[in-house]
């Protein structure tokens, strides 16, 4: 349980340096020291498989932050802020978290899930039947590619759709010139 | 991208075969082991992002073009419909795993076992992996022109303030 | 205190993406939120001394075709997994939409400053 802590203290800092720092590229690598200390924190909470995406995700993420940040002149911040505004939005933000933990008095104890004390939920179902009705051993694979495969088909068109987007916004010729004989 | 030096450009061209391996590793025990068809498809798509970076983006360009890598993509999606499709007419509901329900059951702990599930992994690596390669390709061929002419001596101005 | 952390984690995330002017930070800002949820619904199925969901060879019996009880009891929830397994791929399709957008508005601009670009504009 300690470990949890530590590792979670960990993540706090990194995040709060990630925000006050000036420098875009220490800002990037604070992120992903977050990531890595997630993939750690997926690791211990007993989900491999999470932990293993986790890792070469924030991996190839890094390599595109750094690719948009490293060649660019402007990696230094400068400029005031205004006082006004970002004082108000301390204090929402301050109220958002105390009406936050106030909700979180309603939950179940870390450690003591709903599905544990509740005998008819899905996920027993999952656990007791995954094997006999799919084959598969990893209860999550069945899951996500048997049971629940929907949400693998949203997701495989969600990835679709935003890898067109990022393609055509990068594309380098405008569409005047692809078109026009004469250039 | 610019390539790399040699000692560089040496060993990544041993490494890149065993991270593509380990990649289809991961998603065809994905059914068996830890990993699955997203992580080993990123996998996949990491070690020509190692290729571009050691050696340039002219290199891997030759190599994979990104017309093949866009169908490789659409072939990985429309392969995951067809399954689910597949799973309609041979079982009776959408998604249905009819390889495990009907022909080909399989032992537990075995290659061969899970039905569709397994061919389900393979299409999502394929796509995931394609799509990743797309947008790290795109991202490193964008060639910077410098801020478009109306825009330029304003811009400038700001450059200076800060 | 666990969740609370999480929490905190988001809420940090918010700040920078609500407060700070730099297109660069408001995207690590969206980031920050992303790994906090992922994390938060991962914690909300862990057992104490719980294993993995991967049935191996100790817990299944191959005469009777049953999975051990033990397995049963202490194994934690699969079901946030694989909601949070997709959910982690997407955040890396939607940051490169993303980063793709910051590079396109560098190129017409010449600055990450979101007051700037307002004011050019204008």
């Amino acid at each position: 349980m300690t470990l949890f802590y530590i590792l979670l203290v960990f993540m706090v800092i990194a995040a709060i340096i990630a925000v006050e720092t000036k420098d875009l590229l220490s800002a990037v690598i604070c992120v992903g020291a977050i990531g890595f200390g997630g993939s750690l924190m997926f690791l211990f909470l007993r989900a491999p498989d999470i932990a293993m995406t986790q890792i070469v995700v924030e991996v190839l993420g890094l390599i595109i932050l750094i690719r948009a940040t490293i060649s660019r002149d402007l990696t230094f911040i400068t400029g005031d802020r205004e006082f006004v505004g970002t004082v108000a939005s301390v204090v929402i933000l301050f109220l958002i978290f105390m009406a936050g933990m106030r909700i979180f008095d309603a939950l179940p104890e870390f450690g003591v899930p709903v599905f544990a004390r509740v005998p008819e939920t899905a996920s027993q179902a999952y656990i007791a039947r995954g094997l006999e009705d799919t084959g598969a051993t990893n209860i999550v694979t069945s899951i996500y590619l048997d049971y629940r495969a929907y949400d693998t088909l949203g997701e495989a068109t969600v990835l679709f759709t935003a890898v067109i987007g990022a393609t055509v916004i990068l594309r380098s010729q405008s569409r005047k010139r692809l078109e026009d004989p004469e250039l | 991208m610019s390539g790399m030096t040699v000692i560089v450009k040496t060993v990544s061209s041993w490494v890149k075969v065993l991270i593509f391996l380990f990649g289809i590793y991961i998603i065809l025990f994905g059914h068996l082991t830890p990993g699955g068809g997203f992580a080993g498809g990123v996998i996949l798509a990491s070690s020509y992002v190692l290729l571009m970076l050691a050696f340039g983006r002219r290199f891997v360009e030759e190599n994979l073009p990104s017309s093949i890598a866009s169908k490789l993509d659409c072939l990985g999606a429309f392969l995951f419909a067809l399954l689910a499709i597949l799973g309609l007419v041979l079982g009776g509901t959408f998604f249905a795993n009819f390889l495990y329900q009907r022909y080909l059951p399989g032992e537990p702990f075995e290659l061969v076992s899970g039905g569709t599930i397994p061919l389900a992994n393979i299409a999502i690596g394929l796509k995931v992996g394609a799509s990743l390669f797309l947008v790290i390709f795109a991202l490193a061929s964008f060639r910077y022109d410098g801020p478009t002419s109306e825009q330029k001596p304003a811009a400038q101005g700001t450059g200076q303030k800060e | 205190m666990a969740y609370a952390l999480c929490f905190l984690l988001f809420m940090i995330g918010l700040y920078c993406a609500v407060v700070k002017k730099n297109m660069v930070k408001i995207v690590l800002g969206i980031m920050i939120m992303e790994y906090a949820v992922n994390l938060f619904l991962i914690m909300l199925g862990y057992v104490n001394g719980g294993v993995a969901p991967i049935i191996d060879r100790a817990a299944y019996d191959v005469q009777t075709h049953a999975i051990a009880p033990q397995f049963l009891k202490t194994s934690v929830d699969p079901l946030p997994q694989a909601l949070v397994l997709t959910s982690i791929v997407i955040s890396l399709g939607s940051l490169a939409l993303m980063i793709s957008i910051c590079i396109r508005t560098y190129a017409k601009y010449g600055t990450f400053d979101i007051t700037e670009i307002r004011r050019l504009r204008g």
